[in-house]
């Protein structure tokens, strides 16, 4: 099972990092958005991974570390807010220069 | 204290003469002298001690992790530089009030002399030897300053320029070699590091860091071949030449050596470094001043030759040679300020630095010529003068090494060449300067003797010069004992410093100096055109040829590396940080660690296969936005599906909220711009991409893999024990962010009402071209809020307030709190915004999100502050358990307030930010309609 988590990662990384160096906006922000998501899967793997031990006290015998788990809830939270943030830098940018190239010119041929 | 009142006066009064400077010269000069003269006062009250054995030392920690402690020691070596700096400084200051112009700003100009003699006298009290660095680069600093203070002269912008290049390029290299000391002492406190001088010569970064030293010490003490600076330094005003060129800047690099002598002499490596540096200066250094028909010239090729021979006899190796190094530093400081200070006096009063011009002065101002002639007799090593008794201690020590070998005569030899150069040029000074006939062509004529108190500072020089050259035993012989010894750090062999030795060989070397060097002064013709027929090469053309050459060359590097565009920036940093990583697991001797695997399960597994299949097909189809967006979202419901699987209710949770708001603003984005992106990589840059991003993502795939099947050590057990009885919530996770860690979720909190706020300026008058029809041309629904949707959203919409209250409520025992009920509630509103449009539902539900948001971080914080009422750390958690009838017993925590906090901020930044790009899409329907 961990084979396959760590495998699933790293093609989500992968699909992130190809994204990210697309030359539009858009895609720079679905791949941010992905690479999002990969980072908080990974900091959750830091603390191991258990099924059925929600750490709520009483709840079940053993409980899953709950520290990586308040971490990335805010993580979750603040990566939202990064997100909104680059999405509307790149409609200004658009607004402003016109195009939506990361360049904010668009390549000359 | 007194120490650091030593360093600290010079860079208080600084701003007297400034201030001075309105009422007159006198005054300003007074002002200027007020802090030396006390710090000289000062140390006069210490020197008695300090003769006496005493090492009065300050010790503050300033940034003790890095070793960089502000500690002061005054021994032997600190209270001789001291002195000087002091001494001569002060003459200086008198000096200077009569040599500037009137129209000159001579409070700025005191004001950077004294800067200049709070760092040095910084060099030589401090005892760590990286605040010792901080005030070296200082010197440099403001030597560029003094160097420059004729701003308006082409050549004093360049020599200052040139001089701060030299000398800070050498620092930098001075600060790797102190830092590598420091790394082999293991501290940077001097003492340390001078008892530690066996371990030092051992180590095998020995040659490194030396090398790395001496480039300091040898850029700042102009030794060849970085001498070329100095000459051209004399553009400064004369005052400066004889107080930082002559006096005591320059001796700062020699000084370095002296005070390093116990750590890195005793090697071979340090005698031919030094020694041969040393000679080598020494040699060039008298015959260019020879050849120079500029007066301050000959002085400052002569002042190179002198440094060199200081050199020389550190590198020697004895500890009597050392003696004698000292011995000269303090001889060649006072007879060499005296005759910067005649030679500035000539240029004051004849116009001109021109040796084949100024001729015959002596019967214009014998008084000045008389004062020159003394001091230029000492600089030639004139019997019955101080030059001559070390001069005497330098030929004798040449004498009494054999490092070379067979060829060990050599350095005599040489020593007694440059002799012999040495009295050439001192008597070219005497005799081309006052007499020689008629002055020829001055642009003052007739030259007068210069007032009265512009002599003062050179008399007493000159007496000095005298006093230590008759009656040496009686002058100087304490104070350069207590240095000698405080500088090589141990017992001095007995030596005499009588004028009268015997006949012995070093006076027969000095005798043939003497005689030599009448016979190639008197030979100065045939030589001087002999010199006129080489090549001139102007050391400041080369250098700053060389210099332009740089800067084109880390131009052309910088355009190569940064043209401008993101898209290379962004793969130049992934490729960083896959080379980082890698290197950084290297190490790892194998993939899977020690832990149990668990088995695979067929559900998650299918989970993860459409999670790795929804990431492919937005890769696949991201040149078709709206299809990638929905592969995206496809990811996103299974992140929070996997969240579930491991135990994360609260992740799952929040993850879903947070998907739904992030679809939304994507959907909102995509619709200003364009649904297609072109193809426009080429297959290179595909393939460059590709192999970055399979390289990154093999290495995450690795290192997760690696964390996962490893055992770890936690500090989680301490937040499960104390949940319950110290946060007062079961939910452990919920716990950790309002109480255990409630400052960071404060912070973070606080980032997402900034990063709101931030959207909101940048939506402020934006204005986008809105698409009237779809990529297909076909035009939006007419039907902009569909009945069934706008009927629904507002029978949902008290339901999913109720869930996200129930949310909030239970968060503290049962998964839930502020965040995700925030999100829930942000998601509810959302739903009536694109039912209903923003202008119906702004109608309704007039809240300002700003200020909403404000008020969550403002209710978190004062949650926090109000524990300090009831004196207890910030943010400490109270709580407490009631029942209310009906809903039976339930718990009231502070930390619910902080979650109230949260929730709010988590709400108005949420709906800031989707309501203002929302209204966006309005704005022209809104125009339409009136």
């Amino acid at each position: 099972m961990e084979a396959l988590y760590a495998i699933t990662l790293g093609l989500l990384t992968a699909c992130g990092v190809y994204l990210l160096l697309r030359a539009r906006t858009f895609a720079v922000v679905l791949g941010l958005t992905l690479i999002s998501y990969a980072v908080n899967l990974f900091l959750f793997a830091m603390g191991r991974l258990k099924s059925g031990a929600a750490a709520v006290i009483g709840q079940s015998s053993e409980y899953a570390d709950p520290l990586p788990q308040a971490l990335v809830l805010t993580a979750i939270v603040i990566g939202f807010a990064m997100t909104a943030f680059v999405v509307v830098l790149a409609l200004r940018s658009l607004a402003e220069q016109g195009n939506d190239h990361v360049d904010g010119e668009e390549p000359r041929p | 204290m007194t120490l650091a009142l030593l360093i600290a006066l010079p860079f208080l009064g600084a701003g007297l003469p400034l201030l001075a400077e309105r009422y007159g010269r006198s005054l300003c000069a007074v002002a200027a002298a007020l802090a030396p003269l006390l710090a000289l006062g000062l140390l006069l009250g210490e020197a008695g001690a300090v003769i006496d054995g005493a090492r009065p030392s300050l010790y503050w920690q300033w940034l003790p992790q890095l070793g960089l402690n502000f500690s002061l020691r005054l021994d032997g070596l600190a209270l001789l530089f001291a002195l000087l700096i002091l001494g001569i400084g002060l003459l200086v200051i008198l000096y200077a009030r009569y040599y500037l112009g009137k129209e000159e700003p001579m409070g700025r100009f005191y004001a950077y002399l004294l800067l200049f003699m709070g760092a040095m006298l910084g060099v030589v009290l401090s005892s760590n030897l990286l605040l010792m660095l901080v005030f070296w680069e200082l010197t440099s600093l403001s030597s560029f300053l003094l160097i420059g203070f004729w701003g308006q002269r082409s050549d004093a912008r360049r020599g200052a320029r040139m001089a701060l290049t030299v000398t800070a390029g050498g620092g930098l290299a001075l600060l790797a070699g102190i830092l590598l000391l420091g790394y082999v002492v293991g501290s940077f406190e001097l003492q340390d590091v001078l008892a530690a001088g066996d371990q030092v010569r051992a180590h095998a970064l020995y040659p490194v860091l030396l090398v790395l030293i001496l480039l300091g010490a040898f850029t700042k003490s102009a030794q060849f071949p970085f001498h070329f600076w100095l000459p051209h330094a004399m553009a400064a005003p004369t005052p400066v030449s004889a107080y930082l060129h002559s006096a005591t800047m320059v001796k700062a690099g020699v000084f370095l050596l002296a005070r390093l002598y116990p750590a890195l002499s005793g090697h071979e490596l340090w005698f031919y470094l030094v020694s041969l540096t040393g000679l080598t200066t020494l040699l060039v250094g008298a015959c260019m001043a020879l050849f120079q028909h500029d007066l301050k010239g000959l002085l400052a090729y002569s002042t190179i030759s002198h440094l060199g021979l200081i050199t020389l006899l550190l590198g020697l190796d004895s500890r009597l040679a050392a003696v004698a190094a000292i011995f000269h530093v303090i001889n060649h400081a006072t007879f060499k300020a005296s005759l910067f200070m005649a030679a500035g006096i000539i240029d004051h009063e004849t116009g001109s630095r021109d040796m084949r011009r100024i001729n015959g002065l002596w019967k214009y101002m014998p008084h000045t010529a008389v004062l020159a002639m003394v001091a230029s007799s000492a600089m030639a090593g004139v019997p019955l003068l101080n030059g001559f008794l070390s001069k005497e201690m330098f030929f004798g020590e040449t004498l009494d090494q054999h490092m070379l070998g067979s060829f060990s005569w050599l350095i005599p030899a040489a020593a007694t060449l440059a002799g012999v150069f040495s009295v050439a040029y001192s008597l070219r000074f005497i005799h081309d300067v006052f007499f020689n006939g008629e002055p020829i062509n001055l642009p003052k004529y007739p030259p007068h003797e210069p007032p009265r108190y512009m002599k003062v500072p050179v008399e007493v020089l000159v007496f000095l010069c005298l006093l230590v050259g008759m009656l040496p035993a009686y002058t100087v012989a304490p104070l350069l004992a207590v240095a000698a010894e405080a500088s090589v750090n141990a017992a001095l062999p007995s030596y005499s410093l009588a004028i009268w030795h015997g006949f012995n060989l070093p006076l027969a070397m000095s005798v043939v100096a003497l005689l030599g060097g009448i016979l190639v002064y008197a030979l100065r013709q045939p030589l001087f055109r002999w010199y006129a027929g080489l090549p001139s090469v102007d050391a400041k053309d080369f250098f700053e040829q060389q210099v332009q050459r740089l800067v084109a060359l880390s131009g052309w590097l910088t355009g190569r590396l940064e043209n401008g565009s993101l898209q290379r920036y962004l793969a130049w940093m992934m490729l960083a940080a896959l080379v980082l990583v890698a290197v950084a697991l290297e190490p790892l001797p194998s993939l899977g660690g020690t832990l149990p695997r668990m088995p695979l399960d067929g559900i998650t597994a299918l989970g993860l296969l459409l999670l790795a299949l929804a990431a492919l097909a937005t890769v696949l189809f991201h040149r078709q936005r709206l299809v990638a967006l929905l592969a995206v979202g496809v990811v996103g419901l299974m992140v929070s599906l996997l969240f579930t699987r491991y135990s994360a209710p609260d992740l799952a949770l929040t993850q879903l909220s947070v998907e739904v708001v992030s679809m939304v603003l994507l959907m909102l984005a995509l619709f200003f711009m364009p649904a297609y992106t072109p193809q426009e990589s080429s297959s290179l840059r595909g393939l460059r991409d590709f192999l970055l991003a399979g390289g990154i993502g093999t290495l995450v795939a690795t290192l997760v893999y690696a964390v996962l099947t490893r055992p770890y050590e936690n500090i989680s057990g301490f937040f499960i024990d104390n949940s319950v009885p110290g946060g007062g919530g079961k939910n452990v996770v919920n716990v950790i962010l309002v109480d255990f860690r409630g400052f960071d979720t404060l912070g973070e909190i606080t980032v997402l009402a900034i990063a709101g706020v931030g959207i909101y300026a940048l939506l402020h008058g934006l204005r986008l071209f809105q698409p009237s029809t779809d990529a297909q041309g076909r035009s939006w629904a007419r039907d902009r809020h569909p009945l069934v949707l706008a009927t629904l959203s507002r029978i949902l919409l008290p339901m999913a307030l109720l869930v996200s209250v129930f949310i909030f409520l239970r968060g503290h025992n049962l998964p839930g709190g502020g965040f995700i009920a925030g999100l829930v509630t942000a998601v509810a509103l959302i739903l009536q915004y694109v039912a209903m449009g923003v202008q119906w539902t702004q109608q309704r539900l007039p809240f300002n999100y700003h200020r909403m948001a404000a008020l969550g971080v403002i209710l978190a914080t004062l949650t926090g502050l109000g524990s300090w009422l009831f004196g207890r750390p910030f943010l400490t958690t109270a709580f407490g358990h009631f029942s209310l009838p009906l809903l039976g017993e339930f718990e009231l925590a502070t930390a619910m307030l902080f979650d109230l906090g949260v929730y709010l901020t988590v709400v108005g930044t949420t709906l800031l930010i989707l309501a203002n790009l929302g209204k966006l899409t309005q704005e022209p329907a809104t125009k339409e309609a009136t």
